[in-house]
């Protein structure tokens, strides 16, 4: 396999192959060269590389930095008020948290087993023919930016939400114990449940992606035996390729995770920007992107900006935990699957 | 008896494979009709107010007629930079990894701490930029929109021209070593020209991952009413622009919101099904 184009590259190495004694010097300048820029090059790939770290290590510094003014004046409450008062400036952090969890553990009750259903559909069940388009549109789903879902989420979900969906839930659970306080109050249409429902959306197509990679990379073997032995596709893929690859499929769904802690602009349009914990999923709440995003340059204050900055060092430092363990667990797949 | 038992377990394990069947076929018919209802929904409301005066009138004040060029000329100067920036610092960190550094143990810490980096929130990049160029500035500017999309390019080319050089055949490498190619020559000449198709597909996957950002640009890059180019100063940038006047409660600036919208998710599909296209002819040849 030559590389198409340019002169052939024997021309370059050897140019000059055929010198006489006399240039041999010349000859040893020019090597000397060619390895100073051998050097060079290593180094700046290495410093690059480095550049790498040095802007993880810039993040977490600059947010420590930041958020020093914030923590010194609220110390350890600040994660467990719920206070938020740029007046008196009282600013905790417990609504925020609070509200970016159950968005996000309600759209990851959604969107893992329809992910794993579609994966299941993709590898086992899909005629050959459609893999593959399915597989590149489900891909393009999740390319779309997030401030696409946001517009999309005010303007036409948040209204069908209001119209249909909550009045429905109201109905249907007003009167049972618990679960009518998790759907009490009027239908605003944006909310808590709102945006959940949006972030599994969102989500869905990355939990699908990653468990079709990992269900595909199951021995054939593996899966023949089991149909050998007479099981039909649901139980060999319960039984056979779902535990094979549950390490990979739980890291995929951290994966998915730390991207719906961690989406801001989708989330901002619907959830209401409201700092309370309601236990009702139809209220408006709020979640520290989002927070962020609404309030960062109308911050008037060293403190109200550091307490915005706060927030977000308490967001990267879960997205970082649950990132890590997203990644652990498929490094851990990839090694068995080689 | 016992043939009625089994007969009956048949039939029991036949019927939880076709409920299970259906529902996956449910399931993937609901992830493609989101697709479908977003986009169909955002072609409705968008390809209406496309207009040429989309592209040859500023962003109007209220009430008023206009169009988009300032935030479009925007984002298209904040990208560009972004991709200026971040791209060599990416191709050359990932020839590190692939390269020169493929075994070492830093290899593998930048390769986990990339990898943090590919999936960090968009907000605390911008929250970033902001404590480290805003806030000694004194002012938002273009620039500091520009290093924040930068540094989410950085992740993904860095990704991509390793994956990339590390398909490349060992036997090449070997090639150019045996006629006294110097590594540094080796890499440029051969190993980058046989990657070629790859890094420029993870090049356009980072364009097409910042082209829709809008969360780190919220306070580095800010927004500008006026036409401005100035770096230096707020850059106005199609996501910001769709930001506000989404939530803005006057009609034509919802509209130009939509419309806005529209642009930037085929401007993000184009890209995306370019560099799926040049990959597999990457693949091929």
């Amino acid at each position: 396999m030559q590389p198409a184009g340019g002169p052939p590259v024997t021309d370059f190495a050897l140019r000059g192959a055929g010198m006489s004694i006399a240039e041999a010097p010349g000859r040893a300048r020019v090597l000397a060269k060619l390895r100073q820029g051998d050097n060079i090059f290593r180094l700046v790939t290495r410093g690059a590389a480095l550049a790498v770290l040095v802007i993880l290590g810039g993040v977490i510094v600059s947010l420590i930095v930041g958020s020093i003014p914030a923590l010194k004046a609220f110390g350890l409450e600040f994660p467990f008020s719920q206070s938020w008062n740029p007046v008196t400036e009282k600013f905790g952090a417990l609504a925020p948290i609070y509200g970016t969890l159950v968005t996000s553990f309600i759209a990851m009750l959604i969107a893992v087993p329809i992910g794993l259903m579609v994966a299941f559909f993709l590898t086992e069940l899909c005629p050959m023919m459609l893999r593959r388009p399915i597989a590149i549109a489900i891909e393009l789903l999740a390319g779309i930016p997030s401030i696409i879902y946001g517009i999309w989420g005010l303007f036409v979900f948040a209204p069908f939400m209001q119209d249909h969906v909550q009045p429905l839930l109201i109905g249907l659970f007003g009167n049972i114990p618990v679960l009518s306080s998790l759907f009490a109050g009027p239908p605003y249409g944006i909310g808590v449940l709102t945006s959940a429902l949006i972030l599994a959306i969102m989500v869905l197509p990355f939990i699908t992606s990653i468990s079709r990679d990992v269900f595909e990379a199951v021995p054939p073997v593996l899966k023949e035996a089991a149909y050998g032995i007479g099981c039909t596709t649901w139980e060999v893929f319960r039984k056979v390729v779902l535990p094979y690859t549950r390490v990979g499929v739980i890291g995929g769904v951290m994966l998915g995770l730390g991207r719906a802690l961690g989406e801001t602009m989708a989330v901002t349009f619907v959830i209401g920007n409201a700092h309370k914990v309601s236990a009702s999923l139809l209220a408006p709440g709020t979640t520290i992107s989002a927070t962020i995003a609404n309030e960062f340059t109308e911050a008037v204050g060293d403190l109200y900006t550091s307490s915005l900055i706060a927030l977000g060092l308490i967001l990267f430092v879960i997205t970082f935990i649950v990132l890590t363990i997203a990644r652990l667990l498929l490094a851990r797949i990839e090694k068995r699957i080689g | 008896m016992a043939h009625s038992i089994n007969s009956s377990l048949y039939a029991a394990r036949r019927r939880n494979n076709s409920i299970a069947k259906i529902l996956a076929l449910a399931a993937t018919l609901f992830g493609l009709g989101w697709l479908v209802l977003i986009l169909g929904v955002l072609l409705w409301n968008g390809f209406g107010g496309l207009s040429v005066a989309v592209f040859t009138e500023m962003t109007p004040p209220p009430g008023q007629a206009g169009g988009l060029l300032n935030p479009i000329m925007g984002s298209l100067v904040l990208t560009a930079l972004a991709v200026v920036i971040g791209t060599p610092i990416g191709i050359l960190a990932g020839t590190y990894l692939a390269e020169y550094g493929r075994h070492e143990k830093i290899s593998s810490i930048i390769r986990f701490i990339n990898d943090i980096l590919l999936s960090a929130p968009s907000i605390v990049i911008g929250l970033f930029i902001y404590e480290v160029m805003v806030a000694p500035m004194g002012h938002f500017s273009g620039y500091a929109g520009s290093v924040a999309l930068a540094v989410i390019v950085i992740p993904v080319v860095v990704r991509t021209t390793e994956d990339m050089l590390t398909l490349v055949p060992n036997a090449l490498r070997e090639a150019a070593a045996s006629i006294g190619l110097p590594r540094a020559y080796m890499v440029i000449r051969i190993a980058y020209r046989a990657a070629r198709a790859g890094i420029l597909t993870g090049i356009l996957l980072a364009v097409a991952r910042i082209s829709g950002e809008t969360a780190p640009l919220l306070f580095t890059a800010l927004n500008n009413q006026f036409w401005s180019l100035d770096l230096n100063a707020p850059v106005a940038s199609l996501p910001v622009v769709i930001f506000q006047f989404a939530l803005s409660p006057y009609a034509d600036w919802q509209k130009l919101a939509w419309t806005g919208a529209l642009i930037i998710t085929i401007t993000v599909l184009a890209l995306s099904i370019t560099a799926r296209a040049l990959a597999a002819t990457g693949k091929q040849s």
